[in-house]
């Protein structure tokens, strides 16, 4: 799952670039930026919650 | 500030900045202070000469190899790198310079003093996740970790950012403001240094006892609040030093805008240690002193985005929510998350730089800057942060992160070094174990 949410958070960061690449128009190109943000602080809460599982598992 | 009416660097200016350059090391003294103050009492001496070696290493593996991928030298002009070309526009991506600091004494001033600050911002970056291995990182994992960052991570980061690389661009190609801003190394210092915190966290996983299988985390308080206290007072002059001089070298900001850029950092410094006394007075009905030290170095490192772009009122108001997001995500990352992180250092250096880099795109005059700011921080979590993850993974496997579990129990300092930091005081049995 940590992986999983590692993946999403890198695909953000291209939904960021493709957002530079693709729009001319100032508002568009900052929304989705802002949509390519979060997806990666989706991806970020995956690994957190995937490492929260894992340590929950691990307890002594 | 209007970068567009910057003053070339003049004899004056040079100096200034090198003065600066040298009395920097104490932001990192002060660090480094911190980091052992939070840790354990049979772990200080592993944890201070962890620091020593870190930065040692840190600066030997990037003047050999890290320089040359930053591409500062040799004409400074930041024209240098491997580029493709993506809608028409040239991406830098990766800088090309001499290895071994090949031609640096007869490098353009500018550039000197570019590769000195990009030296230090390395040492800076690198003792960050050590704070948060505190009592269970081996002093050959830092050692590993601090070779990697700055052979690869931060050199690659640095150019984007500094040296003409494609994120200090998108001014010129996209129309994004001046490109992205980090003149006091918010990016490539500390919010890179507080992800590698977060992932050697993740790794090294939690100190023995931390979390037991029912109850509240178990609390363990770092040993010696007078260093972490001074630590912070070295850690003004440090940071004072340093955001000047950034201004002076990045922004090429005029000497009589630098006083405003010291005032904002200790405006904002000044604005976060209030929000957080009183956030932690109200939460806890006294103000804590190690969350207090928190939001101080939380204040600075924002400060370190924007303290030369905005105006003073703007900097309190910076500190201000740095101080307050400081001690609520640490407990937030304790309690919540199970993420122990014994200096702080990812909220303090990975949200506090954020928030920076963020605000100066927010209080920016230029159009189109906080886009640039937002794809600067977007590059951190989505491209250096998994990229990092993985390069750790694998240096775990060859260089394990964890000391094994004797060591842990007979504390870093005995394990590692033979010796205690404080050979004349009875080392109490560890009650936290359950």
């Amino acid at each position: 799952m940590k992986y999983a949410g590692l993946l999403v958070m890198a695909a953000g960061f291209f939904l960021s670039i493709a957002a530079v690449v693709l729009f001319s128009a100032p508002a568009q190109r900052g929304a989705f930026v802002v949509c390519g943000l979060a997806v990666e602080i989706l991806g970020l809460v995956v690994a957190v919650r995937a490492h929260m599982e894992a340590r929950g598992e691990s307890r002594p | 500030m209007n970068l567009q009416a910057a003053l070339p660097l003049t004899d004056s200016a040079f100096a200034l900045a090198l003065v600066l350059l040298l009395l920097a090391p104490l932001a990192i003294a002060g660090v480094a202070l911190i980091n052992t103050g939070l840790g354990r009492s049979r772990s200080a001496a592993q944890a201070l000469l962890g620091n020593l070696a870190m930065m040692a290493v840190a600066a030997i593996v990037f003047a050999v190899v890290g320089a040359a991928f930053t591409g500062n030298l040799p004409d400074g002009s930041g024209g240098a790198g491997h580029t493709f070309h993506l809608a028409g526009e040239p991406w830098n991506w990766l800088g090309a310079g001499p290895i071994l600091l090949g031609g640096l004494g007869s490098a353009p001033p500018l550039s000197q003093l570019a590769l000195l600050f990009e030296l230090l911002a390395v040492a800076m970056a690198v003792l960050i996740p050590w704070g948060s291995g505190a009592d269970r990182l081996r002093l050959s994992a830092g050692i590993a970790i601090s070779a990697a960052l700055a052979a690869i991570v931060f050199p690659l980061l640095a150019h984007w950012v500094w040296a003409g690389g494609w994120l200090s661009q998108l001014g010129i190609n996209f129309s994004l403001g001046v490109g992205f801003l980090d003149a006091g190394g918010a990016a490539t210092a500390h919010v890179l240094g507080g992800i590698c915190a977060l992932i050697v966290v993740w790794i090294a996983g939690p100190r023995r006892g931390k979390f037991p299988k029912e109850g509240l985390a178990t609390a363990m308080p770092g040993h010696n609040a007078v260093y972490v206290a001074f630590g912070c007072l070295l850690a003004l002059v440090g940071w004072l030093a340093w955001n000047v001089a950034g201004a002076v070298i990045w922004l090429h900001a005029p000497l009589a805008a630098l006083p405003v850029t010291a005032v904002n950092t200790l405006l904002s410094a000044s604005g976060a240690l209030a929000a957080t006394f009183a956030v932690t007075r109200v939460r806890f009905g006294k103000p804590d002193a190690s969350l207090c030290a928190n939001g101080w170095l939380a204040g600075l490192v924002a400060s370190s985005a924007c303290a030369g772009l905005v105006t003073p009122a703007e900097s309190i108001f910076i500190g201000l929510a740095a101080g307050v997001i400081t001690p609520l995500l640490v407990e937030v990352l304790e309690l919540a998350l199970s993420i122990d992180d014994p200096s702080g250092a990812i909220t303090v250096h990975a949200v506090g730089g954020l928030w920076g880099l963020l605000a100066a795109g927010i209080f920016a005059p230029q159009p189109g800057q906080l886009v640039a700011q937002l794809i600067g921080i977007a590059t951190l979590l989505g491209l250096v942060l998994p990229v990092v993850y993985l390069l750790f993974k694998l240096l775990n496997r060859i260089v394990p992160f964890r000391v094994d579990q004797d060591g842990e129990r007979i504390g870093m300092d005995l394990h590692e070094l033979g010796g205690g930091a404080y050979p004349e005081f009875v080392i109490h049995r560890d009650d936290s174990y359950r």
